[in-house]
């Protein structure tokens, strides 16, 4: 049995021996060029004059581009169609590529871009949500909203409400192998891309469609990238494309990748966000009526924009019954860096306004936030409480658009072959509305929440953390201690799994069975560290009954399986896990049957295990048992395909079953805070988290811890920021602070729920990649408490919360306190 | 102009511009890319190498800096067959996510296990004749490594089983 075992990585020895390959080592021809762009000072502007005569003379430099000498706009979105490769003539923000340079090597090509003299018509950048508002930026023609009941009906006779504003930051990726693409040209015309991406399908797409070839002309290899969060979900587009220019024009191999500012400079982020609230509540801390207003900075291109943002949205709730709801939401444009995908894709944003709000609550009733949390929690399936009683959910519905605001591209039936198919940015269909069985609550959308274990899982959390006895000791060390303050705090997450334009829940894997008995496996997924490959060659494993080392896995091409989605949404294991099952299924069916018919049993009754196969009295080795179905001719080769059933969304009336399940989890996180210098540290985690039937328990606790720090640094130390003439200041190493091991909590105790999922999924295993993310949230939580012991008003923390805020909202509690 | 270098004890010429750094020189010229570029600027700690036995940011050297001298990169230190403790450790424990950091955080980390066995102390060290390998210890030398798939858990509990073999 090779299913649910703590197995290592997959490249485990390479990775040790430093002979594992990542983009930048893989060696090129000796006439390959290295690519730079050359990039806009300005955020928003037009060009004036551009005179690039130095950059062509000098040394090493093979030739120039600019917009006007590009086989057609080169279009790099995911979207919308309005990202050009480099400049036509207009700026949108600093850092964005305006010419192209090819020289023998990367420093020639970078020091040559500096040469440029580029004269600029400055307009006033739109930076900040005020001015985005003022000047109506925005993507789409108004905010979305959605919305269940009478939100601000609820508010106003509430016996009690709060209102409040939360500010978070965004996130750079900081992937530490930063985006890189090589392009060798073919004799035939054809082109072989590797590119450090999560869509080697999507990179296929764009560089045919900028060259004016069709797909089967671009094939793309990715073996592994040192790290992706998101960050290379589309992001690569443009070095991929600016490679495939180059090859195409001068016959030669071209690699390009980004210096670490650069990669800071031009590439997106997460989306940073500002949510108002208002939230109408009992004496015992039900939320009656609660209206959220998200803003959030998308940047100068639309990119994934509307998918992230509807994340948020579909986030809101996290995991609590929210009976009157109404979110709306404020896609601004900007100019700055395009916001992009990030690990949970706009979910940690709505999952922390919802956690702000309960916070607030709790304090304003002077309760434990434990406890108002589990009141207002979705009720466990079947079996809804009291305070639902009164009938059925009331239905979700979607406050009218004009018809103006739909777009033709949503209008649309046939889908068009240039669009952007194969990404999150794409159109979506309507999709029908999910049966609701009865006794169970929905989210504020309509989809029914089954399978809901946080009241179990946070009791058994809140236990083995010691939670409330920790909690008391913590009050008395407060009040004794003037200026070190503790802090503790448990928050979970209830993270939808899927994505939500329904058909990318799809994949596809190929399998070979070589007559010697080993297993070539190739699937649409992408290896960025989460340990993909091994998970999936575990069911290959399992499919056959042979050891692991009799599978090899090959690198993600889209030669071999074709119009795959991004290894993103959590999805990766769960689809191509699924595809490479059914694959399996089909070799195993056919060898069976031949077998069975050999040795005179039913095929059910053929049995593969332990590298054996059995046949009624007969037993061989899997080997000598593939040697004997090529024999007689039968095919030891299958494509597999899965596609996630029961899911259907209608975006535009914000209504539907966009996720296929939840997945859950909860962590406790206890800090200390320095209020005379801001500084703090997390002292103990205890995370629990719900990975259904663990496929391999060792690789999803590294991704739970990993998910925890990554979120806990989102929230407390990594802060972008932006000049007032939009100049991203901070843009390496030096001055944007990532966790480093010294940052860990002290004491970090992590483990999974022993459970599965209640929907069929390989194994009954549940996606892992990006619920553990939100558990950081935990941590930030903790420092507000540790600052409520500071004073009596609510803290109202803004994220990140560096020492720097701590010690302001120390200095303004204290005011306020007297 | 040129330098000699002895590279996981093999010696080497190597023509290059003055401001080449020692990094791009094994990467690009001695085509050693174990060795990896995460920054380019001294902050991430994925080009450790040692240099003359003591751990160094090899983007932070200068080539033309180091005639003579010797550098141990990843792949001097054990082979798929052959691992050193601490590479074995790293498989055992799994101390990798993407793997990207993890030549550096093995070249840091072997550095780094001798330097307190050689009574080298550090700022967090209680006892300044005889520094332990504590977790705070662990934490504080190591900083210098950063893993942004924070495999940092793991990757502790590697160096610890490896200090351990080794004592
Ligand atoms: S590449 Fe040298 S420290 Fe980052
Ligand atoms: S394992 Fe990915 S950066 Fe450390």
């Amino acid at each position: 049995m090779t299913l649910r075992k703590p197995l290592p990585h997959d490249s485990a020895r390479q990775h040790v021996t430093g002979a594992a390959r990542y983009l930048d080592d893989i060696p090129l021809p000796a006439n390959a060029l290295h690519l730079a762009f050359g990039l806009s000072p300005i955020a928003r502007g037009r060009i004036a004059s551009l005179d690039l005569d130095a950059v062509r003379t000098a040394p090493g430099v093979v030739r120039v581009w600019t917009h006007a000498d590009l086989p057609s706009d080169c279009d790099c979105s995911p979207s919308a169609h309005d990202e050009p490769l480099l400049s036509d003539g207009t700026l949108h923000y600093q850092g964005q590529p305006v010419f192209l340079v090819a020289a023998t090597s990367h420093r020639a090509a970078r020091r040559a871009a500096l040469l440029a003299t580029l004269e600029t018509l400055a307009e006033t950048p739109i930076l900040t949500i005020e001015q985005a508002l003022d000047a109506d930026s925005r993507f789409e023609s108004g905010p979305v909203i959605w919305s269940r009941g009478d939100a601000a009906g609820a508010i106003a006779t509430a016996p009690r409400r709060v209102d409040g504003l939360l500010e978070m930051g965004g996130q750079e990726h900081f992937y530490l192998e930063g985006q890189a693409a090589a392009a060798l040209p073919q004799d035939d015309g054809t082109l072989h891309v590797h590119s450090s991406t999560q869509h080697p399908s999507e990179i296929q797409h764009k560089v045919a469609h900028a060259l004016h070839l069709a797909m089967h002309d671009v094939r793309v290899e990715t073996r592994r990238m040192g790290g992706g969060f998101g960050g290379k979900e589309s992001q690569g587009n443009a070095l991929a494309i600016a490679c495939a220019v180059v090859a195409q024009a001068t016959g030669r191999p071209a690699k390009m990748r980004y210096d670490r500012d650069d990669d800071f400079i031009i590439t997106g982020k997460r989306h940073d966000f500002r949510i108002r609230y208002k939230a109408g509540f009992d004496e015992d801390g039900h939320l009656l009526g609660i209206d959220f207003i998200h803003y959030t900075r998308c940047g100068w291109a639309q990119d994934l924009s509307l998918p992230v943002a509807d994340r948020a949205m579909l986030h809101a709730d996290n995991a609590y019954w929210l009976p009157n709801v109404r979110i709306e939401s404020h896609r601004l444009k900007t100019n700055t860096q395009s916001a992009t995908a990030y690990r949970g894709f706009g979910g940690p944003q709505g999952v922390l306004g919802i956690e702000r709000v309960v916070d607030h609550v709790a304090h304003v009733l002077n309760l434990d936030p434990l406890v108002v949390r589990q009141r207002n929690y979705y009720a466990p399936s079947g079996s809804v409480s009291e305070r639902t009683s009164g009938g059925a959910p009331a239905p979700c519905s979607a406050a009218p658009r004009t018809p103006g605001s739909i777009s033709e591209a949503e209008k649309q039936v046939v889908p068009d072959p240039e669009a952007e198919l194969t990404s999150r940015g794409g159109p979506q269909d309507a999709g029908a509305a999910p049966a609701v069985p009865a006794g169970v609550q929905t989210t504020p959308y309509g989809q029914p929440v089954e399978g809901f274990i946080l009241h179990e899982m946070t009791e058994r959390l809140a236990e083995r953390a010691e939670y409330h006895a920790r909690r008391a000791r913590i009050a008395e060390w407060n009040a004794a201690n003037p200026v070190l303050k503790r802090g503790i705090a448990l928050s979970p997450v209830k993270f939808g799994i899927s994505f939500t334009l329904t058909h990318l829940n799809q994949a596809g894997a190929l399998v070979h069975v070589y007559h010697d008995g080993s297993i070539l496996m190739n699937h649409g997924g992408t290896e960025m560290g989460q340990g993909l490959f091994q998970k999936v060659a575990q069911v290959a494993a399992h499919g056959f009954g042979v050891p692991l080392d009799a599978v090899r896995i090959t690198a993600t091409d889209t030669a071999k399986v074709p119009n795959t989605s991004a290894t993103a949404a959590s999805s990766g294991s769960d689809l191509n896990g699924a595809a490479v099952a059914n694959a399996c299924a089909a070799i195993r069916a056919r060898m069976a049957a031949h077998l069975a018919s050999v040795h005179g049993v039913e095929p059910d009754a053929v049995r593969f295990a332990d590298g054996r196969v059995i046949a009624g009295k007969t037993t061989m080795s899997f080997a000598e048992a593939a040697a004997l179905c090529y024999q007689a001719r039968i095919s030891l080769s299958a494509a597999g395909y899965y596609a996630t059933p029961e899911i259907s969304w209608d975006r535009m009336r914000g209504h539907g079953r966009p996720f296929y399940y939840f997945a859950h989890g909860a962590a406790v996180t206890e800090v200390v805070l320095d209020t005379l210098t801001g500084e703090n540290r997390i002292l103990r985690t205890d995370i629990l988290h719900d990975c259904g039937a663990s496929l391999n328990p060792a690789l999803d606790v590294g991704q739970i811890e990993g998910g925890y720090v990554q979120g806990a640094g989102w929230l407390t130390t990594e802060e972008l920021v932006w000049d007032d003439h939009g100049r991203l200041r901070t843009h390496a190493p030096s001055t944007y602070k990532i966790p480093a091991c010294s940052d860990r909590p002290d004491v970090f105790n992590v483990s999974l729920w022993d459970g599965e999922n209640h929907v069929p999924t390989v194994g009954r295993s549940k996606a892992v990649g990006e619920p553990p993310f939100m558990l950081g949230i935990s941590a930030f939580l903790a420092l507000s408490d540790a600052l409520a012991a500071c004073g009596d008003a609510y803290p109202s923390l803004d994220a990140p919360a560096t020492p720097e805020r701590l010690l302001a909202a120390f200095g303004s509690l204290r005011g306020t306190g007297g | 102009m040129k330098t000699t270098l002895t590279v996981n004890g093999e010696a080497h010429e190597v023509t290059h511009d003055p401001r080449r750094s020692l990094l791009d020189t094994l990467r690009d010229d001695l085509r050693l890319t174990g060795t990896k570029k995460g920054c380019d600027h001294g902050q991430c700690g994925a080009c450790t190498v040692l240099l003359n036995g003591e751990r160094v940011n090899s983007c932070l050297c200068l080539t033309a800096m180091h005639d003579g001298d010797e550098v141990t990169t990843i792949e001097g230190i054990g082979s798929p067959e052959r691992l050193s403790a601490l590479q074995k450790a790293f498989v055992e424990k799994d101390g990798y996510q993407c793997g990207f950091c993890t030549p550096g955080q093995i070249m840091s980390a072997t550095a780094m296990l001798r330097e307190i066995s050689e009574g080298a102390p550090s700022y967090v060290s209680d006892d300044l004749e005889v520094p332990k390998l504590t977790d705070t210890e662990m934490a504080e030398r190591m900083s210098g490594n950063l893993c942004r798939c924070s495999a940092y858990p793991l990757i502790r509990e590697a160096i610890a089983m490896a200090s351990e073999v080794s004592q």
